[in-house]
């Protein structure tokens, strides 16, 4: 329990300072705090770590035949071999950091666009809302991957591409999800505020309502580096990636499920990477959406035991 | 009358509270302790203190109920002998609506958006076995027609009144032993508000029923009750009959409280409570008021009061022998009227309109020089708006604002920022005018960093010497605004105007979003500063009784129009319109002597 010393700190009138502490840091840590935070960061952290890691201590070149077709397992060969022969778990090792690398990119340019969008929709008003959300609205009745295939399908199968594509296609949904919080934030006072200090629209989005968003942006940031990997891992299933040695989780799914009864670890493997990254990332994404909005939306009562607990381990 | 607590005959007392404690969570700290009263049929008890005093949490106890993460941990609330807090969940529920009702303070959000408040007033009376066919007299005696029209209509179709009388309606429909009243008149009208409380008292009067009125003003409760409790930090600080404890206050925080009340018969300066009320679990050992009282001595520290009988009251203060039961005195408030120099503001004649319906139409005002001038009216009169026409913030309007002789621009954008910077608004609503995301520094050095040329350093020097015009203590700089009360936010937002060195601040009701003891200390911070620095002041309030304590002239407006302006006295006192008249009789007023108790069913009762 908290003690209370007699004198009248206790009954001070203003409460002691707590020390800075402002999101997205704190709401991170916290969310990594939670069980279902630990679960969600910890699988997607040994994905990672396989991807970034793997190409440095990989046994074998990943383009090197140097097993049998569909080789089953052996001491030398823990995964056996693929459908020419190579080193299945060198080519696991190599093939994830690419793949990771394009879904951040296409996650940082489909939250940029979609929050740029959103915002200056939501704060603007008038014709450019009606320009830019009737354009959200035409790339949202394409389904994600049938606008990313008709895009390659135009202009040819290149990475930058590629993940290009993708982010584009998530723009629309972070486009809404961000017009929503900024109408709401827009009819607030402190933005009034500001407009009564002469200040740039522009300069009123970037410096009065993006600090305010940072919870539903991460969020959504979560939310959108999971389905790029989901749908950047598939397009390279259908052969939209790099071009054939080079190794990647989707292509050996789709290399390999010929010989799916040969050796069932060239295609189970990759799969599973990509299934636990997906479920990781998505896992600790919702770990922080409920850690966001306990914080926004918490009963006095709830912050006040919080205030006692900090209070007594001090 | 005069007995404290449970003094009264005991077959007249139908509620008994005692030793009521309620905590956080199973052993946390104590939210409310110690409180111990009875209400005899017919009466009302009114619970009054700042926000954080425990009044609700004490009101929700009396039926049995707590908010999320309390628990009622020890006392009784015997109702007509049977205790509430010992009946299983499923007797509790039986007895809820039927034996002891609720009525909470927001009305649109207690009714049921999506049913017909016929269905709503059947519903309660078939769950709780009364007849169905009793729906119209019920509402009849809340002063409702009962047509079937009426019965037909969804919430938002009815105003805030009738849909609190629909409320009132529900909780006296199975007529309970005991009714709770969380503030149900906040937010209306004064004339709706005292139509309501004749309404209550009559029902209470003619229907036996004790009713538990909690309120943060005291001037309502003045006006209804016959029995007050003070409540602070979880305790009862006071309580006694309510004619003697409004007149001759005992416990120092009721003295606080009784002066921070704005008076509209008198022009006098009001005295707030500095410093905050301690929270739960902070509240040390000794009297939880110590730190803001001026009576203090040092083992207010270290003892906790305890209840002693003073003056035909109850009073938890160590030192009540020594303070003197008497009546306050306040200072005038020096009047002073510089006449004849040009006008700072002159409005002439503007209308303006939201979409397709008018806010004001033909409204016209001048604020001389060093003047505050204060703009009165219900809600819906258009007074905010003006107060956005004149700020820019509302531009659909078509009429001349002229500032120190030069016609302002309609919208913000087209002004250019000399005349951003002279002319100063400050909001409502001091939880949502500041970015939660930044430090009170920021939000200060921001103002200026648009508005003046200032360097960097000299900026922050100004926003150091700006807090402390506003008595903030330089630590609030680096703290955020979630981190500071709603008194010390407003002071943040107050600070944020002076800083650009206006020559007209707006202040847009500044303090209805405050407790009323900070509400004074606000009020009288502005009449300071304004007289200090020279200011023309325009104050938008519907509380008359605080125009008296600020401004010299006053605009009284009325559905977009002006019903009448001039001098304060003159339309405070000699009002010669009859709507300022009207306002005028039904501001609740803070009744300060036992000889002004309201007899039994003649002033009040003329309802039902």
């Amino acid at each position: 329990m908290v003690t209370n010393a007699p004198t009248a700190a206790a009954a001070q009138p203003t409460p002691a300072r707590r020390p800075a502490r402002r999101p997205p840091g704190r709401l991170l840590w916290a969310a990594a705090r939670t069980p279902r935070g630990a679960i969600g960061l910890g699988l997607a952290s040994i994905i990672v770590l396989v991807a970034v890691v793997g190409p440095f201590v990989a046994p074998h070149p990943s383009d090197a035949l140097v097993t049998l077709t569909f080789g089953k397992p052996s001491a030398h060969f823990p995964l056996g071999g693929d459908f020419l022969g190579r080193d299945v778990l060198s080519r696991v090792l190599d093939g994830g950091w690419v793949l990771l690398i394009m879904a951040a990119c296409a996650t940082v340019i489909g939250i940029a666009g979609g929050a740029a969008a959103g915002v200056s929709a939501a704060y603007l008003r008038g014709i450019s809302d009606g320009i830019i959300m009737r354009a959200v609205d035409v790339i949202l009745s394409f389904p994600q991957l049938v606008f990313a295939l008709l895009l390659l399908s135009l202009l040819g199968p290149k990475l930058w591409l590629i993940t290009l594509a993708v982010g584009v296609s998530h723009a629309p949904q972070v486009a809404r999800v961000l017009r929503s919080a900024t109408l709401d934030l827009s009819e607030r006072d402190f933005i009034k505020a500001a407009e009564l200090q002469g200040m740039r629209p522009a300069k009123v989005m970037r410096k009065e309502i993006l600090p305010n968003l940072v919870s539903p942006l991460m969020v959504e940031a979560g939310l959108r580096l999971t389905y790029s990997i989901v749908i950047i891992a598939g397009l390279a299933f259908l052969g939209f990636g790099q071009p054939p040695p080079a190794p990647n989780w989707g292509t050996m799914i789709n290399e390999n499920r010929v010989g799916l009864p040969l050796n069932p670890w060239a295609v189970i493997v990759p799969a599973l990477l990509i299934a636990v990254l997906t479920i990781g990332t998505n896992t600790f994404t919702d770990a922080f959406a409920r850690v966001a909005i306990g914080v926004d939306r918490r009963p006095q009562e709830a912050v006040l035991i919080d205030n006692l607990a900090q209070e007594s381990g001090q | 009358m005069s007995e404290i607590g449970g003094g009264a005959a005991s077959t007249g007392v139908r509620l008994k509270v005692t030793g009521l404690e309620v905590r956080l969570g199973r052993s946390g700290p104590d939210v409310v302790r110690d409180v111990s009263f009875a209400v005899p049929a017919g009466e009302v008890l009114g619970l009054v203190g700042e926000s954080g005093s425990g009044k609700t949490t004490v009101a929700l106890a009396l039926l049995g109920h707590t908010r999320r993460g309390l628990r009622i941990t020890a006392g009784q609330v015997m109702l007509d002998g049977i205790d509430l807090l010992a009946l299983s969940p499923r007797d509790l529920r039986a007895a809820r609506g039927a034996r002891v009702s609720y009525v909470p303070q927001d009305p649109s959000s207690a009714l049921n958006p999506t049913l017909r408040v016929g269905t709503q007033v059947r519903e309660v009376l078939r769950i709780h076995g009364g007849a169905e066919d009793r729906t119209a007299e019920v509402l009849r005696e809340v002063s409702l027609d009962p047509t079937p029209e009426m019965l037909r209509r969804y919430p938002h179709q009815l105003s805030g009144g009738q849909q609190q009388r629909i409320a009132l309606a529900m909780a006296f429909a199975c007529r309970p032993s005991l009714i709770v009243l969380d503030e149900p008149t906040t937010g209306l009208d004064v004339s709706t508000q005292r139509h309501v409380l004749e309404t209550i008292r009559g029902l209470c009067r003619s229907h036996g029923v004790a009713a538990v009125y909690v309120s943060h003003d005291l001037a309502v409760v003045s006006g209804l009750v016959s029995e007050v409790a003070v409540m602070y930090a979880g305790r009862v600080v006071e309580i006694g009959s309510a004619g003697r404890l409004f007149g001759e206050p005992v416990h120092p925080y009721t003295r606080g409280l009784i002066a921070a009340v704005p008076s509209s018969e008198r022009a006098e300066v009001l005295t707030g409570i500095d410093g905050q009320q301690p929270r739960p679990g902070r509240r040390g050992g000794g009297c939880s008021f110590a730190a803001r009282c001026g009576y203090a001595i040092d083992s207010c520290a270290t003892q906790v009061p305890e209840p002693v009988t003073v003056a035909g009251r109850s009073v938890r203060c160590l030192r009540a022998s020594d303070i003197p039961a008497t009546r306050l005195d306040r200072l005038p408030v020096a009047a002073g009227l510089s006449a004849g120099a040009a006008p700072v503001l002159a409005v002439r004649g503007i209308t303006a309109s939201y979409g397709g319906t008018p806010a004001l139409s033909g409204v016209s005002l001048e604020v001389p020089p060093r003047t505050c001038v204060a703009v009165v009216g219900e809600s819906g009169s258009g007074k905010t708006t003006l107060a956005r026409c004149v700020a820019g913030l509302h531009t659909n309007w078509t009429g001349e604002i002229s500032f120190q002789g030069t016609p302002l621009a309609h919208g913000a954008r087209q002004r250019d920022k000399d005349v951003l910077r002279r002319v100063q608004y400050i909001f409502q609503n001091p939880y949502t005018s500041l970015n939660p995301r930044k430090t009170v520094g920021q939000i200060i050095d921001q103002q200026l960093e648009q508005l003046t040329r200032l360097s960097r350093r000299d900026r922050s020097a100004r926003a150091a010497d700006v807090l402390g015009d506003v008595s903030l203590a330089a630590d609030v700089l680096s703290s955020y605004p979630d981190q500071l009360s709603g008194g010390e936010r407003q002071r943040v937002a107050i600070a944020r105007a002076l800083a650009v060195e206006p020559e007209l601040l707006i202040c847009d009701e500044v303090t209805s979003a405050l407790d009323v003891s900070v509400q004074a200390v606000i009020v009288e911070l502005l009449r300071q500063i304004q007289a200090e620095r020279h200011l023309a002041l325009v104050f938008i309030t519907h509380n008359l009784a605080l125009v008296r304590s600020i401004a010299q002239s006053a605009v009284v407006l009325r559905q977009g129009t002006v019903a009448e302006s001039g001098l304060v006295e003159q339309v405070l006192e000699h009002p010669a319109d009859p709507y300022t008249q009207r306002l005028m009789r039904d501001v609740p007023k803070l009744r300060q002597s036992e000889a002004e108790e309201p007899p039994a069913g003649s002033r009040w009762g003329s309802a039902i």
